[in-house]
């Protein structure tokens, strides 16, 4: 329960946060900076999908459709 | 090396392939031009092409109880096909399609079997496509989505699809998404040869009259929130609960007692999984951006795992960047797990799969990523290539290595 505490009192620090103007985001906007796995690690999230027992909130499926559980 | 080679192959004759159907959408772009709006206006956004071979080697295979050779090899190829289209009042529509396959060789599965001396032999085809539909309104500022899965394998079918939905902030700095999903699996009740009845069939492309058939349903639901923090930094929280009903152990895993009495593996009918998230990128000075990644997980079988990963990439110039990479697992054991021989006859549910087991495991490698401003070996339609290795290995002694290249095309 700690850790959920924990968790949403970042998201609440989220909203103390400055406002960025479009034209100050080029940094942002780079495609290295996308909030998701990036396209070449597809296989690597399907094997830890397959290897461990903790799945899912990273982009990738949390079970179903795969051989694992 | 032959299969390297072979994917290989298969790869570059599918990025030949693509590029001749990308001088296509370059049409489509100039009428686009005269009608702006409607299905007139749909164009090839990209393509991209990932393939990948892993390999691993372990020696606690489930389905001989926790003992013997994990041993397997995968080459593993996906393309998918970004299209899109704008209507009316700036609603952009896009529409993927992808289609991934995994061609597999496994020792252990070889052992359902265990009269068989095939060793590494037995090999499979995993194919799962996708289509997915995205609507992005930017007077509304929001996304509207749906997709549909299908997977196949040999003693399985899957059926899956989800909706989503996102809305922006008005100075698109805050991010509120939502996720909903499920997955209809029907699995083959394939036994070990020792634990067959009488005239049940092995599963084998040839014996399947009169086996079972279990299913296995699996719903998600995803939360997440992004915020753009500084100039710099960008964060986002997920929360992701599961819950899987059905099927959920493996009919093909064998148990061994400290009594020596053999079982199939038998796990409770019911799983509910609570995954949380935190990812943030930072970039630093001109060259340098930081991912980081921390999860958090709890299931209703007694698994916590924390998993932390960390990237830097490095712009080395303008066009290339190295991408050195670090991922480490922690997780505690299933309530249900016990190892070869150490599970005793009293116990409702039993399992030695050393997947679901108490470990600590490590991924780290790097990667190279090359995306010059007027495209590889000057060809516009060829952004980006990316080549990137990992090696992996458990606290149990499993050990795997995985090479990944991926394209695209645009």
């Amino acid at each position: 329960m700690r850790k959920i505490l924990s968790i949403l009192s970042l998201g609440l620090m989220f909203s103390s946060c400055v406002s960025v103007k479009e034209y100050q985001k080029s940094r942002i906007n780079d495609s290295e900076m996308e909030l998701a796995n990036r396209k070449v690690e597809k296989f690597e999230t399907n094997f830890y999908l397959y290897r461990e027992g903790a799945a899912g909130a990273n982009g990738g499926k949390s079970g179903g459709g795969c051989g694992c559980n | 090396m032959k299969k390297v080679i072979i994917s290989i192959g298969i790869y570059c004759s599918v990025v030949f392939c693509v590029n001749a159907q990308t001088t296509k959408p370059q049409l489509k772009l100039v009428e686009a031009k005269k009608e702006k709006t409607g299905l007139r206006s749909l164009k090839i956004d990209e393509v991209n092409l990932v393939s990948s071979y892993y390999t691993q080697n372990g020696n606690n295979s489930a389905i001989t109880s926790g003992i013997g050779t994990e041993k397997l090899w995968d080459a593993a190829n996906s393309l998918d096909l970004k299209l899109s289209f704008t209507e009316k009042k700036l609603r952009t529509n896009a529409v993927v399609l992808d289609g991934a396959m995994d061609y597999y060789s496994s020792a252990s599965s070889d052992m359902i079997d265990s009269r068989s001396f095939s060793s590494a032999s037995m090999t499979d085809l995993h194919f799962y496509p996708s289509i997915a539909w995205i609507r992005k309104d930017e007077t509304k500022r929001n996304n509207v989505g749906m997709s549909v899965a299908y997977s196949t394998e040999w003693d399985y079918k899957s059926y899956g699809g989800n909706i989503s939905y996102s809305k922006s902030s008005k100075d698109n700095n805050t991010e509120l998404s939502l996720k909903a999903g499920a997955f209809f699996d029907k699995w083959m009740v394939i036994l070990p040869n020792e634990l067959r009845p009488i005239s049940y069939p092995s599963g084998g492309d040839d014996d399947q009259n009169g086996i079972a058939f279990k299913n296995r349903n699996s719903y998600n639901a995803s939360i997440a929130v992004s915020r753009v923090v500084s100039k710099r930094l960008q964060m986002m929280l997920t929360v992701e609960p599961a819950f899987q009903e059905g099927l959920l152990s493996t009919p093909f895993h064998r148990v061994y007692f400290t009594d020596n009495t053999l079982k199939v593996e038998k796990l409770p009918g019911q799983r509910a999984k609570l995954p949380m998230s935190i990812r943030a990128n930072y970039f630093m000075g001109d060259r340098v951006i930081f991912r980081t990644f921390y999860r958090y997980y709890v299931d209703s079988w007694g698994m916590t795992a924390h998993t932390m990963s960390a990237e830097t990439s490095v712009k080395i110039n303008s066009f290339l960047s190295f991408t050195p990479h670090y991922r480490f697992n922690s997780q505690t054991a299933v309530k249900y797990f016990a190892a070869y021989k150490k599970h005793n006859l009293a116990e409702e549910f039993y399992t030695s799969d050393y997947d679901i087991s108490g470990f600590n495991s490590a991924f780290w490698g790097a990667g190279l990523r090359i995306a010059p401003l007027g495209g590889i070996m000057g060809n516009r339609w060829w952004n980006s290539l990316e080549i990137r290795y990992g090696h992996y290995n458990r606290t149990n002694g499993m050990v795997s290595h995985i090479i990944s290249l991926s394209t695209k095309i645009k």
